[in-house]
């Protein structure tokens, strides 16, 4: 027999450090005691999100969103929702009262429980993605019907452009623009090419989409072929995604056998066919100039732009270049038309925007959120808040291109123009969450690494302009700096972001100037007074046994490994920072907390 | 209809230049120089050295002036502080990452980085030094590599694989690893430039704007040569070396200065200053004598292809092998001269040959390779040219010598090896070889010289030259091509043909591996251009000109060497010492 | 299946759609099971086989373990969905071969919610217009 409710007490770190075990008990006992257990299931789940609004329960299937709970709301709770099935309204969570932060426009509309209002993921999770009748049965291949027998050519692009649609890559060009102009160049041979070569530390947006959704890529190049009259497309997809690879090659066999690729589509006089390509995951070839240079066999170097690929890109033809995540909203944009899409989102970047939060935060994962959703509330109500409750220090989005947003940017609306104007950019959607342990000079140093790694090495700012912010970031964070060293990256950086061809080498100094520009006290503290506040940096870290608590046994003069602890069980002990290497054995080993880093 | 000329406006200057110019080539006609590294006139852009960066007023973002097309109603800004600071930044980058050693750099006075950071008055080293790689690979003996001095400009792969479609060199890793090298000089294989598909044509040296790419050095080798008493010391110098070796002294592009050279090697010690251009008529007369033999009397295939180039001898026997038998098996000029001064004009004036040291100077840095590429390179019994020495590396022995070039009097060639004609001349210049050789031919066929000499349809620097000449009726079909990335072309059609069976689409065939032919060689002064290359071919047309004797037959001292040494043209003796043989040989030698 | 016209693909996707309307309908159970990479990398091959092994060792015909992509709950891989009738559509995280077993023992044969293991998120609903 199943039972008549269930309720949902949320068990994240947040929730169960306010009372939610209490708050959980106490359901527990007054179930009991109205001998109600056969009818109502107490269970404890992972983290809802929205820990600022903790404790929160929810009931099933009422659907009843409690939040701020104390333990003494429970037996409201039970008497009129369980009872008499009457949602308790004041322990409601009500987004009017949250209005400033969640910038709600027409909260009546809001189905708390319906599944994510997805548009790019729309079927990811959901479908089987090896299944092409699963995704038809979801409307797939509709916008294409469309497209193919209702709409011309220019309509298509029309549609596009009404959207607002702009590109996901990171530099956010507007979509249909860009369709027109290869559509207005005339051409014999064009090309429609899918950016796979998905490349930022932290982020698997593309792959997820690729892997659990194959199909709406497919349908929204076609489209775009029909838009701008190219018969060939190509995926350039990194050999790293064996998963996406063999899910888009059972996608494209599939379409095929049902003719939605090759030779007269649907019986249309329309042609149009995709091949995979593989690339050796080098990150410049996410670069589209650099992509299209591997997608023809040459060193996957970028090509001076203009001319834009639009005009002249694969084997020197017109070429639409867009990124997975564009791509997916296409079909939806198609099938609900540009005016619903231009109504989600901000005024100059519509729709939503999948990130990949990760980093310090309780719910690392997947998301999608309208453009113009806060830091906070994709931080704090999504992604549950600083792991191990601690301080919020700053969120990492861009990647190696982009810049980091400190805690006075939390309720900055996040989208493309917001995000370039404090310094840091949408980038793919990667999204990496910062807290107090984090050292702002070594996470610059880390994102600085990963694109001196990545340099193709053509131009000479981005070589060696970028290895050179390296060897100074090392200078500094080994406590070698010096305050002329921050002119120097400030030169630099500038330099760099100036005259490097390509995004990556122009982009690549951005984590150094956001970093310095948001936290410069950081930097100088690593210089001036060789302290690394995180304590991250080893060697700027000053171990020192504290006498008051030391009891002179003498185990942390044993342990250490280059003989840096001297003195006897008489005097006690004292370290000697000239020979001390900062590996931190004394300090764990020291029973007796005796001794400190800082 | 495009407009033909567009307005725009450069530091705030109106200006109207033609349309589709790059902003930096527009902004020369507003008499502003915009600094780069990379790009070089005879290469599209590679964009890579970020220097001629500029921006559109009232725009931040700047822009590469080597590949934006300048547009209509541009207006430009070259110079601002901002763009002179970033472009002295870059500029600082670079020199982070090249060793300075510049007082012990072969191109120093002629480097562009060095000329470039005393412009930017640069003065101190800001940034950290990264030199890496310090390795010199010499193994051509033609050409060396010093990578650690490379600042990744492109110029030399784009030379290599664009224009020459050689394919030697190549990027290879990335980020500050990034390195030009031999191809499939990967950390296993471990190539080095001999033994990758390098034809030691020097495009790469001559396009280097510093000390990376250099020739092989051997200006201490002669200067030990001539200081050993033992030493019978001869030099000759290359067609193409007289109106070239004027700009490293101050002249006039395209300045003839035959006589200063013969004057200048004596002073440097040599005991007879021979001529390259004599080498020229023997080889005309001996390849003409081919070519009639093959043409007229059917004897052999068609079409003769000319092989005085050894880059392009290289290139055919590791790219062409299907062309192995129809190339001309004649030696280059300044083989015959070598392999006739250690004979012919050793037992005429009684020297033993074995102290006879011949020494070459070449436009050339191929020839380094060519003078002991094969058993047949010793037919005098001695290796019959000793050395080759570029262009530049005469200029820096005559400064080394600390001779007033410029005030040198003319003086005249040692006889026998010395006197040429026009014909002979001209071999400095695409085309020139081909002319040479249908002057003399036309007259083995007919009996008579042509009225007219100059050949116009072999002359200039379109890519591929293609025409028939008339020979009393009978119709020759030549082609003429420079700069091994315009062989291809020709060479399919031939083979094409061959293939099937089918008369050949062309009778006589003319390469030179370098663009412009010998004049714009691997081994001449720097910074050439097409406009540099006509003039200096003009300087080899008027020395043609003012020759009494247009024709390489009509060379009297050539009739005198046949009378006296050589019988005739394609006699047992001209064939042991003036002719060579081909093989097939791997594009990769490991 | 051969080539499709346009009323091939209609007639197609109607048939599809009404027969997934049927199943849900009916007192079919459907476990799915996301397969992503980093579902896969977090072990859900081996929740899969898990499942399929029990279901087989139960005999229960009526449920279909299905794979999906990547559900977006990335912390918590692998996770689960469970659709049954007269229960909540379910997600759960962090299923192992165990917790499989359980789910199909509490979840399925007992429709009990498994402690510590469901996964809900309305605040992701929440957060968009």
């Amino acid at each position: 027999m199943p039972y008549k409710h269930y309720i949902l007490i949320c068990a994240g770190t947040a929730c169960e450090s306010s009372h939610a075990q209490e708050i959980h008990d106490n359901f527990i006992k007054e179930i009991k005691d109205r001998q109600l257990e056969s009818d109502v299931q107490v269970v404890k789940t992972g983290c809802f999100g929205f820990c600022e609004q903790g404790p929160i329960v929810k009931i099933l299937p009422d659907n009843a969103f409690y939040v701020k709970l104390k333990p003494e709301d429970v037996k409201e709770i039970v008497d009129e929702n369980i009872i008499k099935g009457r949602v308790v309204q004041r322990l409601l969570y009500s987004p009017k009262e949250d209005k400033g932060r969640h910038q709600m426009t027409d909260v009546a509309n809001i189905d708390f429980y319906q599944k994510q209002f997805r548009i790019v993921l729309r079927n990811c999770g959901i479908i089987d993605p090896e299944k092409i009748d699963e995704y038809i049965a979801r409307d797939g291949y509709k916008a294409l019907e469309k497209v193919l027998f209702e709409m011309s050519p220019t309509q298509v692009i029309d549609e596009v452009s009404r959207s607002g649609l702009r590109g996901r890559g990171g530099a956010g060009f507007p979509t249909g623009l860009k369709w027109s102009f290869t559509q207005k160049t005339s051409s014999d041979v064009k090309y429609i090419v899918c950016n796979a070569d998905e490349g930022d530390p932290g982020a698997y947006m593309d792959r997820s989409t690729l892997e659990g959704d194959p199909h709406s890529i497919l349908e929204a190049m076609t489209i775009a072929g029909y838009a701008v009259g190219a018969h060939k497309g190509y995926i350039y997809i990194r050999a790293e995604y064996p998963l996406a690879i063999e899910r888009l090659n059972i996608a494209i066999g599939q379409a095929r056998d049902y003719g939605l690729l090759g030779e007269k589509i649907l019986g249309s006089n329309f042609d149009f066919d995709i091949e995979i390509r593989l690339g050796a995951g080098a990150f410049v070839c996410g670069e589209e100039t650099a992509l299209l240079a591997s997608v023809e066999g040459e060193r996957g170097m970028p090509r001076p732009r203009p001319p834009f690929p639009a005009v002249k890109g694969l084997w020197g033809k017109p070429t639409v270049i867009n990124n997975v995540e564009t791509w997916a909203n296409i079909p939806v944009i198609i099938l609900k038309g540009a005016s619903w899409f231009a109504k989600i989102g901000t005024e100059r970047s519509k729709g939503t925007k999948v990130f990949a939060l990760t980093g310090k935060i309780n719910n690392s994962g997947l998301i999608e959120v309208p453009m113009g959703t806060t830091l906070r509330e994709i931080i704090f109500d999504i992604g549950g808040g600083i792991k191990d409750g601690k301080q919020f220090k700053a969120a990492q989005t861009g990647g190696p291109s982009g810049g980091v947003i400190p805690a006075e940017f939390l309720d900055t609306p996040i989208d493309y123009d917001n995000l370039t104007a404090i310094g840091s950019m949408m980038g793919s959607g990667g999204m990496i969450v910062m807290d107090e342990d984090d050292c702002i000079v070594d996470i610059t140093k880390f994102y600085l690494q990963f694109s001196v790694d990545e340099s193709c090495g053509k131009c000479a700012p981005c070589r060696i302009g970028g290895y050179q912010l390296l060897n100074l970031l090392e200078k500094i964070t080994s406590g070698r700096g010096e305050m002329a060293d921050l002119n120097k990256l400030f030169k630099i950086s500038q330099a760099m972001q100036k005259a490097s061809l390509c995004g990556l080498g122009q982009t690549a100094s951005n984590p150094v100037l956001s970093t310095m520009k948001y936290f410069g006290e950081e930097y100088q503290e690593h210089i001036q007074n060789n302290k690394c506040r995180a304590r991250k940096c080893a060697q700027l870290l000053k171990f020192e046994i504290l006498p008051e608590k030391c009891v002179k046994c003498g185990l942390c003069a044993k342990v250490c490994p280059v003989g840096a602890i001297s003195g006897d069980r008489e005097k006690g002990y004292v370290i000697d920072q000239a020979k001390c290497i900062r590996c931190g054995q004394c300090l764990e080993r020291c029973k007796f907390k005796a001794i400190t880093r800082g | 209809m495009q407009p033909k000329t567009i307005r725009a406006k450069i530091n705030g200057k109106n200006i109207r230049v033609p349309a589709g110019l790059s902003i930096l080539d527009a902004a020369k006609q507003a008499q502003i120089k915009i600094p780069t590294l990379c790009k070089h006139p005879d290469l599209p852009a590679t964009a890579a050295c970020g220097l001629c960066i500029v921006k559109i007023k009232d725009s931040k973002k700047l822009l590469r002036s080597c590949c934006t097309t300048l547009e209509e109603g541009m207006d430009i800004i070259t110079h601002d502080p901002e763009i002179v600071e970033v472009r002295k930044t870059v500029l600082e980058l670079i020199l982070s990452n090249h060793p300075n050693d510049c007082l012990q750099c072969g191109r120093s006075y002629y480097c562009e980085l060095q000329k470039l950071t005393a412009d930017f008055a640069i003065q101190e080293e800001l940034f950290e030094k990264i030199v890496k790689n310090k390795t010199k690979d010499t193994s051509t003996k033609s050409i060396v590599l010093e990578p650690a001095k490379c600042i990744r400009c492109g110029r030399c792969v784009e030379v290599c694989q664009q224009i020459q479609d050689v394919w030697a060199l190549g990027f290879l890793s990335r980020g500050i690893n990034m390195r030009i090298a031999p191809a499939g000089d990967l950390e296993t294989a471990n190539i080095n430039l001999a033994e990758s598909p390098c034809v030691r044509c020097g495009q790469c040296s001559a396009h280097c704007p510093t000390g990376a790419i250099f020739e092989y050095d051997q200006t201490e080798t002669t200067w030990a040569k001539l200081r050993d008493e033992n030493n019978y010391c001869v030099a000759q110098i290359a067609p193409a070396v007289r109106v070239a070796i004027g700009e490293s002294f101050g002249y006039p592009i395209g300045t003839n200065l035959t006589k200063k050279l013969y004057a200048v090697l004596r002073r440097l010690g040599f005991k007879a200053v021979f001529d390259t251009n004599f080498g020229a008529d023997v080889t005309i007369v001996e390849e003409a004598t081919e070519f009639v033999q093959r043409f007229a009397h059917k004897k052999g295939p068609l079409p003769l292809i000319t092989s005085c180039c050894p880059s392009w001898v290289d290139f055919m026997e590791k790219y062409i092998h299907g062309a192995i038998d129809l190339f001309s098996s004649c030696k280059s000029p300044h083989e015959m001269v070598g392999a006739l001064a250690k004979t012919y004009f050793a037992e005429k004036n009684k020297i033993d040959p074995k102290r006879i040291c011949v020494v070459s100077i070449m436009p050339c840095t191929s020839k380094k390779f060519e003078i002991i590429r094969s058993q047949e390179m010793f037919s005098s019994g001695q290796q019959d040219v000793d050395l080759s020495l570029t262009t530049r590396e005469l200029a820096r022995m005559i400064r080394q010598a600390g001779i007033d070039f410029k005030n040198l009097p003319d003086e005249e060639p040692d006889h026998i090896l010395g006197d040429y004609a026009g014909g002979g001349t001209i071999f400095g210049t695409t085309g020139g070889v081909m002319e040479a050789a249908l002057r003399t031919a036309y007259n083995m066929i007919t009996g008579e010289n042509l009225k007219n000499v100059e050949i116009d349809i072999v002359r200039g620097l379109q890519r591929v030259k293609e025409g028939t000449i008339d020979i009393k009726g009978t119709k020759v079909r030549v082609a003429v091509a420079h700069g091994l990335g315009n062989v291809r072309y020709l060479m399919n059609k031939v083979l094409e043909a061959k293939k099937n069976n089918q008369e050949p689409p062309y009778h006589f065939i003319e390469v030179m591996a370098c663009p412009g032919g010998c004049v714009a060689g691997g081994g001449q002064p720097y910074g050439v251009t097409d406009d540099l290359r006509i003039k200096r071919a003009q300087g080899l047309y008027e020395d043609d000109r003012d020759q009494k004797v247009r024709c390489c037959h009509d060379n009297p001292y050539i009739q005198k060497l046949y009378d006296e040494f050589l019988g005739k043209p394609l006699s047992e003796k001209s064939h042991h010492l003036l002719h060579t043989s081909y093989i097939a040989r791997k594009t990769y030698l490991k | 299946m051969g080539k499709l016209t346009l009323d091939d693909l209609r007639k197609m996707r109607e048939s599809l759609k009404n027969e997934m309307d049927k199943r849900d309908g009916e007192k079919d159970i459907r476990i799915v099971v996301g397969m992503g990479t980093c579902g896969i990398a977090a072990g859900a091959k081996k929740t899969l086989e898990a499942f399929i092994e029990d279901l087989d060792k139960r005999s229960l015909k009526n449920v279909s373990v299905k794979q999906t992509g990547c559900m977006g709950n990335c912390n918590v891989e692998p996770t689960v969905e469970v659709f049954m009738p007269e229960m909540p559509a379910t997600l759960y995280g962090n299923v192992s071969a165990d917790v499989a077993r359980k789910i199909v023992q509490k979840h399925i044969l007992e429709r009990t919610l498994l402690n510590d293991h469901i996964q809900d998120k309305p605040s992701i609903d929440i957060v968009k217009h």
